[in-house]
């Protein structure tokens, strides 16, 4: 990545922006692991209450249908699919910063049980990853803010399309991954 | 409604708390237990995200986005996508604060409820900043071959952008 974008600052003439970049860059990413770390810290030990209280075990059994079918790796009652569904649940909330914590619980779990080679990401891991690429939302809150600042009729008439186009491409997404599991294999 | 979103937190925080009492969980211990696993988990995945984050931020400044955005211009006619919204195509996938400015901007200058603004407002609230959570997501626990993560995220924000297009020209 970084080699790419050196070439092409250099195509397009902007060295200077990318030296900036660079400096803008490290400083952005100390800030976003700061303050993820208040987040992670809250979050997973909220989620440590809900797991000894058996909250996250009563959501991952009422999911685990789901799971059971995308994921067919991993044990339905393990931690790894607790953490997936309070990720997906926090997505479905529109709890974007509540659900990174989680995903990344998730990830961890995911690779606990990656065997053959802990620098290959597995099947779940890539499903897990795309499923929350898909931005499934039930409430797009912020977008309806900005609609609403500058005097949409009805902020919130567009929701029923965000989630038809939500739900297609998960489905495109979840298939293609699918798809490409079984290529793999074939070779 | 607009205020339902408010709300969210505060009561699952609630029902979560209330539930742990009525089990009877100690409640504050557990809550320290999960904090110092957190943050430990936090400090594990720093030095890739530094890295990782970096990167996308280069990508982002040297432009390369300019040059992709300048090939994809006569596919984006095909499918009925005015210029203005390839730029914000483009960028949500990497930055989610730079995609709400750009969102922002065409909905200030089309008014929110033309054709572009909601065409604009529905890619946007459909896809995802799928670049950066590739990036958090597996840096997290050092995975260097991503396989067909890559594609397969990028299929379904392409789908998402596409469906978005067939629904507002349609409606």
């Amino acid at each position: 990545m970084i080699l790419i974008s050196i070439f092409c600052a250099f195509l397009t003439g902007k060295v200077n922006s990318l030296s900036n970049a660079i400096i803008s860059g490290t400083s952005e990413s100390v800030k976003f692991i700061i303050s993820i770390i208040g987040m992670m810290a809250f979050w997973t030990g909220i989620m440590k209450i809900a797991e000894k209280s058996g909250i996250t075990n009563f959501l991952s059994k009422c999911l685990s249908p789901i799971i059971k079918i995308i994921f067919p790796e991993i044990k339905s009652d393990g931690k790894s699919s607790n953490a997936i569904c309070m990720n997906i649940a926090a997505n479905l909330l529109g709890l974007g910063n509540a659900a990174t914590p989680f995903g990344i619980k998730a990830m961890k779990e995911l690779q606990k049980s990656n065997i053959a080679d802990k620098t290959t990401a597995t099947n779940s891991m890539i499903m897990f990853i795309v499923i929350n690429t898909a931005s499934l939302q039930l409430i797009p809150t912020l977008l309806c803010t900005l609609r609403q600042k500058y005097g949409a009729e009805n902020p919130f008439d567009i929701l029923i399309y965000i989630w038809i186009t939500s739900i297609v491409s998960l489905i495109f997404g979840i298939l293609s991954a699918k798809i490409f599991e079984k290529l793999e294999v074939k070779k | 409604m607009e205020k339902f979103g408010f709300y969210i937190i505060p009561i699952v925080l609630a029902i979560i708390v209330l539930i742990g009492i009525f089990k009877k969980v100690p409640i504050f211990e557990e809550f320290l237990n999960g904090a110092s696993e957190g943050i430990n988990s936090a400090f594990s995945i720093a030095p890739s995200l530094i890295g990782l984050i970096t990167a996308v931020t280069m990508l982002k400044a040297s432009g390369t986005f300019d040059v992709i955005s300048s090939f994809l211009c006569p596919i984006a006619n095909l499918i009925k996508i005015p210029p203005e919204i390839i730029p914000l195509a483009i960028l949500k996938p990497i930055s989610g604060s730079g995609s709400i400015a750009l969102l922002d901007n065409i909905l200030k200058n089309f008014g929110p409820d033309e054709k572009i603004s909601r065409l604009a407002s529905l890619i946007s609230g459909s896809t995802e900043t799928t670049f950066y959570t590739l990036t958090v997501y597996f840096g997290a626990v050092n995975i260097k071959k991503t396989r067909h993560a890559v594609p397969s995220a990028i299929i379904a924000d392409i789908t998402a952008i596409v469906i978005s297009a067939i629904l507002i020209n349609l409606f």
